[in-house]
């Protein structure tokens, strides 16, 4: 072995970490080398695993971005999960007054924030549904929801096929769903199950019982139990996906959490003193229930999957699956041609029709030009 | 709103453009949201590289009160390239026997396929071959492409016509998969060239022509970076006056070749003073000579050794270090944000494709897509009419000969006939006259024979004599 003069951080080591003798290639969980890639034997240290740093160094430059909707009934919680989530004052819980009326048609409501922590910066977009499963007749509440994220992919879409695109195409869509399940106990209603066989087919959702400190955990186990069976009956997959478990370490992993799903979670913004320590939690008169203490809530769990360990995992999906599936559709619908074998199919649909993206001014433009004088 | 983020993030369009680019931005932006059933409060704007929308009021910056965790952000990035595999073309392009191949397998430090080339080819070849490389946990999908025959050729003038068509034809593979509907661009062997090598005869004068010709046709699809080949063969003194005048050349000429970036704090000040170093000169060498009590890469000579990895010997290291070390990620990108784009533009935009109509109303590629395909179904129907009366024509036509020739066979069918009709009328009337005359003959003969029963003596000479003659009547 050789020793490369000083050169910087990373090249003091004199033996590399291939040594000649090494027969084998480290073992690689993804695709196999086709015989057509003969994989070589290198005699020593090169430098290509400096890539690493390469690609952290442009990602931290270029910084991240995270898309985040919550939705559910009012008064679940959901603003105090999200503030609890990045442990910051994203909006001020929404509380209805009397005065104030309730909200004929749901209002999508965004904020942006950009938060940074150790040199990481992330940009965070959370779209909250107020409104949602409110009214009396809730029919097609969904509607606007589904609507919001074809909206998105659309943009997206549209930034894509320019002929002079942008360096870097900001990313609105939506990458994670959070759905609030009312901790009643028995087992997901129709108005859950309706919205969670649309959603399931365009954005990852992941349902959360909402307020679970109403149950104790006896029946937080039943209630997830039930919810998993009454997810498995209507064939409607929420992340972690098991079709996309690409290798034998993510099945083992993904298994674990789609164990727990859903995740039993309790949320609060407010701070109170627990054996010395300052822990977030509520405060009730039996006690103080600690957010972050996995024997109360298993809120720790879901912030683990959302922020440390499946995030990227999360935007890739919504990219590479429900992003493509999308474009898949939309570019064949101007040339009327049945879903062809492009489609990912994420969950068959026993029934219920399925929830088109609302057609934009230019698609409709298409539609009427190939529909004059067409010979098809 | 966002148009002002727009204006500022396409830098590099001119001013006309601008107007077209911004109205676009509102009219898309207003086409969705009049169209929408829902009002999207507060749109999350656009972010840019740099740190400039973090002071308009849509976006906030929040301090958190608490560790979130998030920090594993990058990790979760690397982890996900890791699995994936990277990916990294490089093209060298040089004379033969510059010392291509050996310099490859000095940098990666491995025994690459290697077949010496011959100086007779009549064209230049590009032959790519591909490689996995390991190191820790990192696999590297390298592809060597060589140009075989270059330089070599009494008339060079389609030297590097190859080279360049061999690049589009990666960029347009790519296009073909990005535009299709069902596309796979995750799983996607990205065959693009991230870098070119390109060697420098080390003549210590000035560039030949034919290599300014290839850089000057490639720097717009390609990063070039140059090397001085076979550095060995100039002494220190000439380097820098050899260096100097291949810059000044390329700069006079208009050649951009890549510069290694220096926006970045941690590389900044190295990549900066490489710059300066650029063409790098380079020794290439597989064999290990021992000097002092190590074996290190050189090539020995009767009158010294040269070490390629010392830096006072040649610019090797520094070469590895920017080429590997520091800079691959940025070549991939630039590839694919700058060259690759342009590529693309070009392309769609020679196929009829403009992001503008004609009344400057924004023009989807759909739209523009729809209409064209409109356009060749019409075509297509007028050529398919046409090949269909072409083809009825020929019908007809063939129809027609295939008549006529068989009027004309019955024609001489009848003549035939007739021939042999009349034929046998002949040979009848022949007939009736050999019978005829046979008929005559017997009678005779019985008239004869009555004759010989009739008074023998008297007439036995005289019917000897008329049986003479009328056997030489006969005869």
């Amino acid at each position: 072995m050789f020793c490369f003069p000083a050169m910087g951080h990373r090249h003091c080591c004199a033996l590399g970490p291939m040594d000649p003798m090494r027969r084998s290639p480290s073992p690689c969980p993804s695709r196999p080398s086709s015989p057509r890639t003969p994989p070589c034997e290198m005699l020593g240290y090169v430098g290509i695993e400096a890539v690493l740093d390469q690609l952290k160094i442009k990602a931290m430059k270029m910084g991240f971005e995270f898309n985040i909707m919550v939705v559910g009934q009012s008064g679940l919680g959901k603003s105090t999960m999200v503030n609890t989530l990045f442990k910051s004052k994203m909006w001020k819980s929404t509380v209805q007054g009397l005065g104030t009326p309730t909200p004929q048609t749901l209002k999508l409501q965004s904020v942006t924030h950009v938060i940074e922590e150790k040199g990481v910066k992330l940009k965070l977009t959370v779209t909250d549904t107020p409104g949602f499963g409110d009214q009396i007749n809730n029919d097609k509440c969904w509607d606007p929801i589904l609507g919001y994220i074809s909206e998105q992919y659309e943009r997206y879409l549209q930034e894509e096929i320019l002929i002079t695109r942008q360096r870097h195409i900001p990313d609105t869509r939506v990458h994670c769903c959070i759905y609030f399940v009312p901790p009643t106990g028995h087992c997901l209603r129709p108005l859950d199950i309706e919205f969670l066989q649309r959603l399931c087919r365009t954005v990852n959702v992941v349902p959360v019982i909402a307020r679970a400190d109403s149950l104790t955990i006896e029946e937080r186990e039943t209630f997830r139990r039930r919810i998993q069976h009454n997810l498995r009956t209507h064939c409607i997959e929420v992340y972690p996906q098991k079709c996309f478990d690409e290798d034998i370490n993510d099945r083992i992993l993904n298994s674990k959490i789609r164990d727990r799903i859903p995740f039993a979670v309790v949320g609060a913004d407010r701070e109170h003193l627990v054996n010395g320590r300052c822990v977030l939690g509520r405060k009730t008169k039996w006690g103080i229930i600690e957010v972050e203490n996995l024997a109360h809530c298993e809120f720790p769990l879901l912030r683990d999957l959302l922020i440390r360990s499946h995030l990227q995992d999360l935007k890739d999906i919504t990219h590479n699956v429900h992003y493509e599936n999308y474009r898949v559709c939309r570019l064949n619908e101007s040339h009327l041609l049945p879903r062809g074998p492009g489609w990912v199919n994420l969950a068959q649909t026993p029934a219920g029709p399925l929830a088109t993206p609302q057609p934009s001014k230019v698609h409709q433009q298409a539609q009427e030009d190939s529909e004059d004088g067409d010979e098809y | 709103m966002t148009s002002e983020v727009a204006r500022h993030l396409r830098g590099e369009h001119q001013d006309s453009g601008k107007f077209h680019i911004l109205l676009k931005e509102l009219q898309l932006v207003m086409l969705f949201q009049t169209h929408m059933p829902t009002k999207t409060t507060c749109l999350s704007s656009q972010i840019s590289d740099d740190e400039q929308n973090q002071k308009k009021e849509n976006i906030r910056s929040l301090t958190m009160s608490g560790h979130v965790g998030f920090e594993s952000l990058p990790d979760q990035l690397v982890n996900r390239s890791i699995q994936q595999g990277f990916c990294f073309n490089i093209l060298c392009v040089g004379e033969t026997g510059i010392g291509k191949s050996t310099l490859i397998d000095t940098l990666f430090n491995t025994n690459f396929e290697d077949h010496g080339s011959s100086h007779f080819y009549p064209h230049v070849r590009l032959e790519a071959q591909t490689y996995e490389l390991h190191e820790s946990n990192v696999r590297l999908k390298l592809t060597i492409v060589n140009t075989v025959g270059f330089g070599d050729q009494i008339n060079k003038e389609e030297s590097y016509q190859p080279i360049v068509d061999y690049i589009d034809a990666q960029f347009e593979a790519y296009l073909q998969e990005e535009l299709k509907i069902k596309r796979a661009l995750s799983n996607y062997h990205d065959s693009r060239i991230h870098v070119c090598l390109y060697f420098i005869s080390p003549t210590g004068h000035s560039l030949k022509t034919l290599d300014l010709l290839a850089m000057k046709s490639l720097d717009s699809k390609v990063n070039i970076i140059p090397v001085i080949a076979k550095a060995d063969a100039i002494s220190k003194a000439e380097l820098q006056k050899f260096k100097i005048k291949l810059m000044s050349e390329l700069v006079s000429n208009g050649v951009q070749i890549y510069q290694f970036p220096t926006d970045d704090e941690t590389i900044a000040k190295i990549n900066a003073s490489m710059n300066g170093h650029l063409p790098f000169a380079v020794v290439g060498s597989m064999d290990e000579v021992k000097v002092g009590n190590k074996m290190v890469k050189a090539r020995q000579y009767p009158w010294g050794v040269v070490q390629v990895e010392n830096e006072n010997h040649c610019d090797f290291v520094k070469l590895r270090e920017m080429l590997i070390c520091t800079n691959m990620e940025d070549l991939r990108e630039q590839t694919h944000t700058r060259h690759y784009e342009l590529y693309r533009r070009c392309k769609l935009e020679e196929m009829g494709f403009t992001d503008v109509g004609p009344e400057n109303k924004p023009l989807s590629l759909q739209e523009t897509y729809e209409a064209k395909r409109h356009e060749f179904y019409g075509e297509r129907q007028r050529k398919e009419e046409e090949m269909k009366q072409m083809f009825v024509q020929r019908v007809k036509e063939k129809e027609a000969i295939l008549k006529e020739a068989e009027r004309e066979l019955q024609a001489k069918f009848e003549h035939l006939k007739r021939v042999h009709q009349e034929e046998r009328m002949k040979l009848e009337e022949k007939r009736r006259l050999l019978e005829e005359e046979i008929i005559a003959f017997s009678k005779k003969k019985a008239t004869s024979e009555i004759y010989q029963n009739q008074p023998y003596m008297a007439s036995g000479s005289n019917l000897k004599k008329e049986k003479d003659r009328k056997n030489s009547n006969f005869m």
